[in-house]
């Protein structure tokens, strides 16, 4: 399996790569992040300190999900793209234009968190206007519910496309190669960009001691045509690219793609192993180093970025410390859309 | 009269229609087979999958997100244990959405005994398809009612698990389906592949009538006084002929709530029926241990025991592993019409 990412074998973008896009959009990359970064040590934070649960997320995965987030085509609807995410994806919502604020609402389990009404775990992304499906706490299924939507795009035609990512581990999963197979039908091709976020672990488990594969990509050569590429995702002009000629394909073609993207996992897995700061590269060390090398951002103007993020998520943690949690009988919302019969059993026992 | 898969192929024709039924799969749905039991025959949109149980399922509930109503099958019930956390899925979007995303799409998929399918085409699922809670599940015993109940599925904006009895595939009802001609000959010429080249063959649809059996409604198919029996699919027009049989001879007057819906489940017409007769005998074909009877059979203790005239009973299947190929072991396994009238006849026997 190919070597994940670090700060030796990072190959540095070239400075012309950096100036083909407008200053201002890496500048935007660049607050994105970091929102992404320190909204999720704040959660890291709030789980710590006992004021929700679970953490799980994507520190680290920032230089990939910023630019993807911000190349998707948002909205409602099939000339859209849907997004089929896992929870590391806090990114990309950020990217996309989601507030803090309910990520946060969502760690505190509070009845104001938009994406389930505090049932489910942080980073569980649900947003009907925005096609971004309910991400769920299975490592896979998304890679089969992403089918459904990649069906209905092949058939209303458009440039609108289906995205689903994963991590290395899930791929192991037989849904990984569903969505595979069912994306290169010749009965009808799917516009899918397939990802997998190869971060090297799976909970504990180094991915280079259960795959044999040289690259997660190369399941993409059994398919006659299928383009495929691994690429660094710690940074985020390569990302970008690469995201950028990936989407321009099947925008075009409607047929799949598939994009791996190697990272880093900067605290763990989740709150289940600490979560502590791991020693991996930082795709944000690393863009900053470049942006000032490159005479794009001034030092100091990097530090007030930092500044001003961080004061942004802190007022919006102390807004969310002042909202209520759900009530109980909430449980019974939404079991069934039309609601419950009154003779539906509702005791729990005798 | 139409038989049941004649009957579920002229409700999707209906869906496909008039309720925007886009997307109808799964394995050897499409032509030429049209479905292993010939439910899917002649569908325009009808068509065929990988060999993937969970991708049928995860593209049914994305196309259902999408805003489509699909219907997609698991060729034999016994295949869909490998899409349990799909399906957990399905039942559980609207809630763990915050009630954001509803997933309107069936799924269909032929259950239980009866056609000597052996160990993996045997199978019940309905104790555990009433454990994924959010997804309706209903089991037709008629023509007629599996024509309005998909008819109902299709529409709900719930998912919907729709269990096909294969032992009542290929039998006829007693009524007739909206729109459907009334010589069974004209119809089979009209709506059934031939037999070989089928490469030129289009139906000629009857002009369909929307007929709903609301989901979570149970159906008398017979009335009686004496004693109550619950059941549905398969087993119901088994205690329906037990039970007419006993009247004619005289053994005593049952009642036979067909449920249809097994969630939701009509408890007012099981409560309204044990309240005039005071006796009541679940029956199905699932195996005990823990079969969906019990949930039935519990509820009534709790909150029905001093309107019982007797203590309730259970008849299902045995607590085995398979189904044995040999009948001997088929029938030892499943309830069978004999096994049904000896329930029925100790209830009415035992002292009130």
């Amino acid at each position: 399996m190919t070597k994940k990412a670090t700060s030796d074998n990072v190959k540095p973008m070239t400075e012309a790569l950096y100036h083909k896009v407008e200053p201002q959009l890496l500048q935007k990359m660049h607050e994105t992040m970091i929102r992404a970064r320190l909204l999720e040590e704040r959660l890291i934070k709030m789980s710590k300190g006992g004021e929700g649960f679970f953490w799980i997320g994507g520190p680290g995965e920032e230089a990939f999900n910023v630019p993807l987030g911000l190349l998707v085509k948002k909205g409602q609807g099939l000339d859209h793209d849907y997004l089929h995410l896992h929870y590391r994806s806090s990114s990309i919502m950020m990217a996309m234009g989601a507030q803090p604020i309910d990520t946060i609402r969502q760690m505190r389990t509070a009845a104001t968190d938009p994406y389930s009404r505090g049932r489910n775990f942080v980073n569980h992304y649900a947003i009907p206007e925005w096609n971004v499906m309910p991400v769920s706490p299975t490592i896979e299924t998304q890679y089969s519910t992403c089918i459904g939507t990649g069906i209905a795009q092949a058939r209303h035609g458009g440039d609108g496309l289906t995205i689903v990512n994963g991590g290395d581990a899930g791929s192991a999963e037989g849904d990984f190669h569903s969505c595979l197979v069912w994306a290169n039908r010749p009965a009808l091709p799917l516009p899918i960009l397939i990802i997998v976020v190869n971060n090297g672990f799976g909970i504990s488990t180094p991915a280079r001691e259960q795959h044999g594969e040289e690259n997660i990509s190369d399941w993409a050569k059994a398919f006659k045509g299928m383009p495929h590429k691994t690429i660094n995702g710690n940074d985020p002009l390569e990302s970008w690219f690469a995201i950028q000629e990936a989407m321009k394909y099947i925008r075009r073609e409607r047929r799949p793609y598939l994009l791996e993207a190697l990272t880093s996992r900067l605290n763990g897995h989740s709150s289940s192993s600490g979560a502590n700061r791991v020693d991996e590269p930082d795709c944000i060390t690393l863009f900053e180093e470049k942006l000032v090398k490159f005479n794009i951002m001034k030092k100091a103007q990097t530090e007030a970025v930092w500044d001003k993020i961080r004061k942004e998520i802190d007022d919006a943690y102390a807004q969310v410390k002042t909202e209520p949690f759900p009530e109980a009988d909430d449980i019974w919302n939404g079991v069934f859309a039309d609601g419950l019969d009154d003779s539906y059993p509702k005791k729990g026992g005798s | 009269m139409a038989n049941m898969a004649q009957a579920i192929r002229m409700a999707l024709h209906y869906g496909e229609e008039q309720l925007g039924v886009r997307e109808i799969f799964g394995e050897d749905v499409g032509a030429p087979l049209g479905g292993v039991f010939t439910v899917t025959q002649g569908l325009k949109n009808a068509w065929n999958s990988p060999l993937d149980e969970r991708g049928i399922v995860g593209a049914a509930l994305g196309l259902a997100w999408a805003g489509y109503r699909p219907v997609a099958e698991i060729q034999f019930v016994d295949y869909i244990f490998n899409t349990i956390d799909l399906l957990k899925l399905c039942g559980n979007s609207l809630w763990c959405s915050g009630g954001k995303f509803p997933a309107p799409m069936v799924i269909m998929t032929p259950t239980g005994s009866g056609i000597h399918g052996s160990i993996y085409h045997s199978h019940s699922f309905d104790s555990i398809a009433s454990k994924i809670h959010g997804m309706k599940v209903v089991c037709p015993s008629t023509p007629l009612d599996a024509y309005g109940l998909m008819i109902s599925a299709i529409k709900d904006d719930n998912p919907v698990l729709y269990l096909k009895p294969k032992a009542l595939l290929r039998t006829k009802g007693a009524e007739l389906i909206p729109g459907e001609p009334s010589d069974e000959k004209a119809l089979r010429e009209m709506i059934d592949a031939p037999i070989g080249d089928r490469s030129k063959w289009k139906p000629r649809w009857p002009n369909l009538e929307e007929y709903e059996i609301p989901l979570g409604k149970a159906k008398i198919a017979k009335e009686g006084s004496e004693a109550t029996i619950v059941a549905h699919g398969r087993m119901a027009p088994i205690c329906l002929q037990v039970a007419q049989e006993m009247r004619e001879n005289g053994q005593g007057d049952v009642e036979v709530l067909d449920l249809r819906s097994l969630i939701p489940y009509d408890w007012s017409a099981i409560t309204q029926s044990i309240r005039k007769t005071g006796r009541v005998i679940f029956i199905n074909e699932e195996t005990e241990i823990s079969n969906f009877g019990e949930h039935l059979f519990r509820r009534v203790i709790d909150e029905m025991f001093y309107e019982l005239a007797v203590r309730p009973r259970i008849l299902c299947g045995k607590a085995v592993p398979g189904i044995g190929l040999s009948p001997v072991l088929e029938y030892a396994s499943v309830p069978q019409k004999v096994d049904v009238e000896n329930a029925v006849q100790e209830l009415l026997a035992e002292a009130a």
